[in-house]
């Protein structure tokens, strides 16, 4: 039984039709890995998942309730955590803050106004994640201070706050060194080793390929094809698909 | 560390609530009371604006509103006047905060620059009503009961009551600071939606922190009209007042606790004083300008910030200092 199903998401921005009766399926502890030349719709997916965008048509069930529509504060408060390609964090909390901001996906709004910035625990379970990224020694730092690199983990840590069951990860490995592609990478597997299941946005080949269980291919706002990193890398319509879009991808595909 | 940071604090509650005793002309006192309430109202206005990010300038509307309810209430209750009519500023406050929350709703659906157009819009309707309907007085005015307390000691009671003002505004804005809700409004501040993403329920955030906001101001307004006796629409509903309270909160340090006290301690009793002096109410717009191309230039981020950067910088310098003589005396020791 899938965890997160896509089913015939259509959404259009003006006279572009970023997203076409696009499905997709993401089962209940699996990497999915999610590919497709630059403007083939993925962001586009993870926005209408995650209530940024709404969808035109189509609906997005999640453990088989229907979450089309939810604003972006409902879906995380559901299990849904997500991080973005280009990271966002609060850049002049401190990394602290940062985690804290996250951790009240059940609370009332009035719970706020009497309740101070942090329980114990909360400090505590947050710390234990920084911890987990590696990034704990730069707590009392101001987040804008942060490496590109290190805001990438600071984003993996916030979403883990809210313990999600399944975590949409947008360029992961964008723009950062091997040496923190691998850590990314690794704890990936961690999590996913608990039970936290994820749909992986990437254009890093290698990093889909050895860490996916499944990849879906989307070209033109629609999904063209899903399946193991194999069967996907022997398709034929997937070289199609990266050379319409005059991609330097291509030999990544490929020869990876 | 932490005590030691309370000191500027407990010394600047202790010279301010000392002032009157050692300043007794009537004249600088009357500056005393105007400066204490500029300094509640900033204060107030930076708890939500400061925090937010979202800069409001339409808090005339609640000074407005609090100043009118003083007067209409005292008025046709036939309140005897004297100390019991301070008792119409919660009631200011509350009414300011409850007309605010209509005014937030719509507002609060925009950001950034059409936030800070559609507050202006919104203050001119209110304006202009209230310079257009019969029970403001209209352009006359409204005189209040005339409480008749003798000159030397008049200034004192609002005195104290509007240092009342500004301890409770900086005490709330400390506790909001504290609070989950405060950080709530400072993610907002950072970035909206990425907040909501993450589980803040940013509307109400917002709208609760704009409605708090307006009470301190509202009840400022109603000390204000108390104190002067008479008011009139277009002085109590008046645009300089926001544009005031946001460059006060600007020059000290917008977001910061003792920002903008400081902006309008230094601002409100400058231009009281410059009133005072050359009896010219208007040559303080004229400095006030340069100042602010000023502070621009060379402390865009306030006061508070500017010091505060300058004092973490020398101290790590200073430690960076001493640990490198550390290192040469470990050296030429071995």
């Amino acid at each position: 039984m899938a965890l997160l199903s896509v089913d015939g998401v259509s959404r259009a921005f003006g006279g572009v039709q970023a997203l076409q009766g696009c499905s997709l399926e993401v089962s209940e502890g699996s990497i999915a890995g999610l590919i497709g030349p630059n403007g083939s719709g993925k962001t586009t997916l993870f926005n209408v998942v995650t209530g940024y965008v709404r969808a035109d048509q189509g609906v997005v069930r999640f453990r088989d309730e229907d979450v089309t529509g939810l604003k972006p504060n409902q879906v995380f408060a559901r299990g849904i955590g997500r991080t973005f390609q280009l990271t966002r964090i609060f850049e002049r909390l401190s990394v602290l803050e940062n985690m804290l901001v996250a951790t009240q996906r059940s609370e009332g709004w009035l719970r706020g106004l009497t309740r101070s910035k942090s329980s114990a625990e909360e400090v505590a379970t947050a710390l234990e994640l920084l911890e987990f990224v590696g990034i704990a020694e730069l707590a009392d730092l101001q987040a804008g201070a942060l490496s590109y690199g290190q805001r990438k983990l600071l984003e993996l840590a916030y979403v883990l706050v809210a313990d999600p069951k399944v975590i949409l990860l947008d360029e992961p490995a964008g723009g950062v060194n091997l040496t923190l592609i691998n850590r990314i990478a690794e704890k990936i597997r961690a999590l996913n080793a608990q039970g936290t299941t994820f749909l992986i946005v990437e254009h890093n080949m290698e990093f889909v390929m050895s860490l996916c269980d499944r990849v879906t291919v989307m070209h033109q706002g629609c999904n063209l094809v899903s399946g193991t990193p194999e069967e996907v890398r022997r398709d034929p319509r997937v070289l199609d698909a990266y050379l319409g879009g005059g991609d330097d991808e291509l030999e990544e595909v490929a020869g990876g | 560390m932490r005590l030691w940071s309370r000191v500027p604090w407990a010394l600047g509650l202790v010279a301010l609530a000392l002032f009157p005793v050692v300043v007794t002309n009537p004249a600088y006192t009357t500056i005393g009371v105007f400066t204490l309430i500029y300094m509640a109202c900033a204060s107030s206005w930076n708890m939500f604006s400061g925090y937010t990010g979202y800069i409001a300038l339409g808090s005339a509307v609640s000074y407005g509103v609090g100043a009118y309810t003083m007067a209409l209430v005292s008025i046709h209750a036939n309140m005897a006047p004297g100390a019991a009519m301070f008792w119409l500023a919660p009631l200011g406050g509350l009414i300011a905060t409850v007309v605010a929350l209509p005014i937030g709703a719509i507002a609060l659906r925009v950001r950034r620059h059409t936030f800070v157009v559609i507050t202006i819009a919104i203050f001119f309707v209110f304006q202009l009503t209230a310079i257009n309907v019969g029970f403001t007085g209209s352009t006359s005015g409204l005189i209040l009961p005339f409480i008749s307390w003798n000159e030397s000691y008049y200034n004192l009671p609002f005195y104290y009551v509007a240092l009342g003002l500004v301890i409770f505004a900086t005490a709330l804005s400390a506790l909001v600071r504290r609070s989950r809700f405060g950080l709530q409004m400072l993610a907002i501040r950072d970035d909206e939606d990425r907040a909501l993403g993450l589980g803040v329920r940013t509307t109400a955030v917002k709208l609760t922190g704009f409605a708090f906001a307006q009470f301190t101001i509202g009840m400022a307004g109603a000390l204000y009209a108390m104190f002067v006796g008479q008011i009139f629409p277009q002085f109590v509903f008046d645009p300089l007042f926001d544009v005031s309270i946001a460059l006060m909160a600007f020059l000290g340090g917008l977001g910061t606790l003792a920002g903008p006290l400081l902006g309008a301690l230094i601002l409100e009793s400058f231009q009281q004083w410059l009133t005072l002096s050359f009896s010219n109410s208007s040559l303080y717009l004229i400095l006030f300008g340069a100042l602010f191309l000023l502070v621009i230039l060379f402390m865009p981020q306030g006061i508070v910030v500017f010091v505060r950067d300058r004092v973490t910088r020398r101290a790590a310098r200073e430690k960076a200092a001493v640990a490198a003589a550390e290192t040469t005396l470990a050296g030429s020791r071995a």
